[in-house]
């Protein structure tokens, strides 16, 4: 029997991702491409807010994706912490700045739509101000991935520092929520709501999130790839340094 | 333990620098936000509450890459972890230590300086009572930001980087409760919510912190 822990090998992971990853990639190209131009030409406007409401195509995802994004780096710095599998700790370093970027499109994305909407870019509201707090997360992360030398060091402390960077973002969550009561509206594209927002929207809405959560996963092999280059890379140089 | 208490103390007191420093920081951001914003009564009475609390934050920031950096430096660290003592109580011992030299300290001085901003008479004694509550959570969560950049030569940033969206809750109940108590608001929601993050903190981050230091060790 095929245990999983076997994908995580190096030499597999780079066998099996070089045949994946190609594929991958192009499906999230075409479900962008179909979920944003269904989503921008082919849906009617909003009756009050014109053709603004189309930037959630890209705004929804995003941020679903942002917050996905820190769970990924969370089993990955878990798988790191109790199996010590290299490329489970260089996935979760390939995922940082990727989650970062999305976050960022979050935050961009709605303060272009607030501008006109709510009269402001931007508003001390609660998932505001927690998204802010995520983008400040995945900074320090990475700075700390950036500031260690010795890459299993690095490993080790950044994996600590993610578990309990989780435990103190949904604290911050539930804190802000405290704090501030918010504009914003509340989940519109929940598969377990009574209400959400009508088919013609959904569906574009589910492709390019598909298309978004696609392009993470391209995204986040082709740099755990470019990782395990660089790793093997420093063995080789480090290996001609005691030769000659 | 209580060793190691008294040592980190006397070598706080001795060093020069890192016992008042905190607090002349304190003072001085606190002198400044008036010539920031302006001198009219109102408005520093509106702020007071938050100005205290984030000086008092950035105070206790200032001094936190000094709980491991120089024990780690001189090696004494590698003694304390051989030493027959959980690192968690390091940790803690540790922690207290910080905290007696700076979160105490701007916890006396805060109400005083809140004469400074026109504090709220009604707003005063919650100063006091939140900060002596909030800063040893402050503490304690900064060993762990110290314990993460003890073995690197500039951790002072990153260690500001890591350690700040560390403490949003608590500034956000602790200047919450200060907040409702000035305008004679209900206050005990918010001021059971920090005891129970500064709790919370206490029990669990040593944990966390020994755990790094051990990595850093290794």
């Amino acid at each position: 029997m095929v245990s999983i822990w076997g994908w995580a090998n190096p030499r597999k992971f780079m066998g099996w991702t070089d045949t994946a990853l190609p594929v991958i990639a192009v499906l999230a190209a075409g479900m962008l491409a179909l979920g944003l131009v269904w989503g921008f030409f082919f849906t009617p406007d909003d009756y009050r807010q014109g053709a603004t409401v189309k930037i959630f195509y890209i705004h929804v995802p995003a941020a679903m994706i942002a917050i996905n994004a820190w769970g990924m780096m969370l089993v990955a710095s878990l798988v790191w912490i109790i199996r010590r599998h290299h490329v489970s700790a260089l996935a979760a370093k390939a995922a940082a700045p990727v989650g970062m970027v999305m976050t960022l499109v979050a935050l961009a994305t709605g303060a272009i739509w607030g501008q006109p909407m709510w009269g402001t870019y931007w508003e001390w509201d609660p998932r505001l101000t927690s998204f802010l707090i995520l983008f400040l997360f995945y900074l320090g992360y990475i700075a700390l991935w950036e500031a260690i030398e010795d890459p299993d060091t690095a490993a080790d402390l950044t994996s600590v520092l993610c578990l309990v960077g989780s435990v103190f973002a949904i604290l911050s969550r539930y804190a802000v929520l405290f704090w501030n009561q918010g504009l914003h509206q509340g989940a519109s594209l929940s598969m377990d709501a009574e209400e959400n927002v009508a088919d013609v929207f959904w569906y574009p809405a589910l492709v390019a999130t598909a298309g978004f959560a696609l392009l993470f996963v391209a995204l986040v092999l082709l740099r755990t790839r470019t990782e395990i280059r660089a790793r093997r890379l420093h063995a080789l140089e480090t290996r001609e340094r005691m030769v000659s | 333990m209580i060793r190691l208490l008294i040592r980190d103390l006397r070598l706080a007191l001795r060093s020069g620098g890192g016992f008042g420093l905190g607090l002349a920081f304190f003072l001085i951001v606190v002198v400044l936000v008036p010539f920031g914003v302006g001198p009219e009564t109102g408005r520093l009475q509106a702020i007071a509450p938050g100005v205290l609390w984030v000086a008092a934050l950035l105070a206790c920031l200032l001094s936190l890459d000094r709980i491991f950096a120089l024990d780690f430096e001189d090696g004494s660290l590698d003694l304390l972890a051989t030493a027959p003592m959980p690192m968690e109580a390091v940790v803690a011992v540790k922690a207290l230590a910080h905290w007696l030299t700076t979160g105490l300290p701007l916890t006396v001085a805060a109400p005083v300086l809140g004469v400074l901003l026109h504090l709220d008479a009604a707003a005063t004694p919650w100063v006091l009572i939140t900060l002596a509550i909030g800063t040893p959570a402050l503490s304690v969560m900064g060993t762990f930001g110290a314990a993460l950049t003890v073995g690197l030569k500039r951790g002072g940033l990153l260690l500001s980087l890591l350690v700040l969206p560390l403490y949003i809750p608590t500034l956000i109940f602790g200047a919450e409760v200060v907040r409702r108590g000035a305008q004679g608001l209900e206050v005990a929601t918010p001021l059971l919510m920090l005891g129970a993050v500064s709790a919370g903190a206490i029990a669990l981050v040593p944990f966390a912190s020994a755990a790094a230091i051990r990595i850093a060790l290794k």
